[in-house]
């Protein structure tokens, strides 16, 4: 079936050990085109990553220099100052096409400075610029969020029914 | 660091799935929370919640601990990313379409359901503006020609009720993929130790879970389960995930939720709105049925088995209509579908036709003459004057009710016993 992501390649999937894995080795976040705008996921997603204690660095050029939950807005990634390096992963919240750009910015830029994974929100898949990514062995999540599957992989999600795939009799 | 998931049985599963113990109390046995609102931790807390940017507890016609508990269970055994509790399996129906439904829509459902699945597609959701079209999936042509730009789903029963069919799901999962459209399985009669619809090209299941899943017949409940693979955005035919939802600020479900977006829809809209959550205390007593499922599903089958062979070469018997039974047609389909067993119900064709039926459920003993199934109490019943009474005598037949149809539904008690009661009933009924 063809999806709206135009290139009729399966949509893709990744095992919950692999999304687990990233999340548990992921420290520090470069959040590119988040928002100020509360009611955006750009903005309660990055928000939430905060609150479970990743470091959000946000990465906007047309709101550099406002203030987003403490944080000074970047324009670039480039910008990042060298004190908050390693820079694990950057969050791509830009459509599709856009995603393009921003993955090669994230390898000129953060390749040197630690960067182990490009993760593209839900509705964001760009295959071209992944293989991009894969090929200086960073590895690449696309149309996922990450609040959800740190939700749903973390127990969090339970409360709403989801499958979280935990299974203990410990007291947690 | 291996990427390798950590798997585990479906005994194991039916147990432990969704019920670690108890975060607040360290209870091993989940807890019944009666219970209808929760605190805020502060207005901010409030606010994300009701945005859906937070999930909690807010209010239990949306979510409630020992709900969610059942939900989880259920959608980790049926394979789905994710699962919706409701007040009974006519509810969980509603729930299944109406994400996808809107006035003037339509959607393809096989001629062999349930008969009460039948009198509601066909009149109540009239007045939803949904429009049914009944098929026989036997025939695949037939399926695709009832498949217009309004179709929003395809809709069977992995093994139906009253049993003796089993659909070719993977045959019915290609063509509604094929037109864009979702499969949608009621899995009730099958439950997911039997079949598990999604492993086989569905993207919903139904359960009435008030039958084999409780498997007491204590409790009223109906379960939905996305598989969370169906691409919502592809065809353009499902607004309510992909266009802005006025009631949350303009949010758009599966840009917000993908692969999850179908269950917050049913969370965030559809319980919220239409409001058949189900009670705490029947997620309770459903939880503690699935707790030996598979023990009695494997009963259940060996059972069936047992008195559809003997019912099979029975003087005073026309037929017997159970895919378990090598003279079915549809045996084949058991290996494919359900290896583990056709389920214990099924129907049988009496001699002496309607008058004959009528006497035969007046004159057993142990046999509950009922309107139900899945209990591990052994039910007998004359569709035709019962369960599928409202029906024509076309849809009768159609779905497998005709005048001399008998339905049985085989419990846990001694195979033998069933079949002596039978046997005394059946030389009353027929002479």
């Amino acid at each position: 079936m063809p999806n709206e992501h135009g290139s009729g390649a399966p949509l893709p999937s990744y095992s919950d050990a692999y999304l687990k894995r990233i999340l548990t080795e992921t420290k520090t976040i470069a959040a590119v085109g988040v928002s100020r705008n509360e009611i955006r996921p750009s903005h309660y997603v990055a928000r939430y990553l905060k609150t479970k204690g990743f470091t959000v660095i946000p990465v906007n050029p047309t709101q550099a220099g406002e203030t987003v939950f403490g944080e000074t807005i970047l324009s670039e990634m480039s910008e990042i100052p060298a004190d908050r390096d390693p820079i694990d992963m950057v969050d791509v919240f830009r459509n599709s096409e856009a995603a393009g750009q921003v993955v090669d910015d994230a390898l000129e830029a953060l390749l040197e400075r630690g960067l182990r994974t490009i993760w593209m929100q839900i509705g964001v898949i760009n295959h071209e610029a992944a293989a991009r990514a894969e090929a200086k062995g960073v590895q690449v999540v696309m149309n996922r969020c990450p609040k959800i599957e740190y939700q749903r992989l973390f127990g969090e999600l339970r409360i709403g029914g989801f499958n979280t795939g935990q299974i203990s009799s410990r007291l947690r | 660091m291996s990427d390798e998931a950590k798997t585990y049985g479906f005994d194991t599963l039916q147990l432990h799935a969704g019920a670690q113990p108890d975060p607040a109390t360290g209870a091993r046995q989940t807890p019944i929370y009666q219970n209808t609102a929760y605190v805020f931790r502060d207005a901010d807390h409030a606010a994300a919640l009701f945005n859906l940017q937070e999930l909690g507890f807010i209010y239990s016609r949306l979510g409630n601990p020992t709900v969610a508990v059942l939900q989880e269970r259920v959608a980790t055994l049926e394979g789905g990313v994710g699962a919706v509790a409701c007040a009974s399996g006519h509810a969980a129906q509603v729930m299944a379409l109406f994400p996808l439904m809107g006035p003037g829509d339509n959607f393809v459902a096989s001629s062999r359901l349930y008969g009460g699945s039948i009198n509601q597609f066909g009149h109540a959701f009239k007045h939803f503006g949904w429009e049914v079209r009944f098929v026989d999936t036997e025939d695949p042509d037939a399926v695709k020609a009832a498949i217009d730009g309004k179709t929003k789903a395809v809709f069977c029963e992995s093994i139906a009720n009253p049993g003796g069919y089993i659909s070719d799901l993977k045959a019915l999962a290609g063509i509604a993929h094929d037109a864009g459209v979702p499969l949608l399985v009621d899995n009730t009669s099958a439950t997911p130790y039997l079949c598990r619809p999604l492993e086989h090209g569905a993207d919903i299941v139904i359960h009435s879970t008030t039958k084999y899943l409780c498997g007491n017949a204590t409790s009223m409940g109906g379960m939905v389960v996305d598989k969370g693979t169906f691409d919502w955005g592809a065809s353009g035919r499902f607004p309510n995930m992909t266009e802005p939802e006025a009631s949350y600020h303009g949010l758009k479900f599966f840009e917000t939720f993908g692969n999850l977006a179908f269950t917050f829809y049913s969370i965030a809209i559809t319980l919220r709105d239409i409001g058949m959550c189900q009670a705490p205390m029947n997620a309770f007593q459903t939880l503690l049925g699935i707790e030996t499922l598979s023990l009695r599903m494997d009963k259940h089958c060996e059972n069936a088995l047992k008195v559809a062979q003997h019912l099979e070469q029975h003087s005073a018997v026309e037929y017997v209509s159970y895919a378990g039974l090598e003279s079915s047609p549809y045996y084949s389909r058991v290996a494919e579908y359900c290896p583990k067993g056709a389920s214990s119900i099924f129907t049988f064709g009496v001699k002496g036709g309607y008058d004959a039926c009528v006497k035969l459920v007046d004159s057993v003993e142990l046999f509950s003459h009922l309107a139900n199934l899945g209990d591990a109490r052994s039910l007998i019943i004359h569709s035709a004057s019962t369960t599928h009474r409202q029906l024509t005598p076309e849809q009768q037949s159609a779905a497998g009710a005709g005048p001399e149809v008998v339905r049985l539904s085989i419990g846990l008690e001694t195979a033998e016993d069933l079949i002596a009661d039978l046997d005394q009933a059946l030389a009353k009924a027929v002479g």
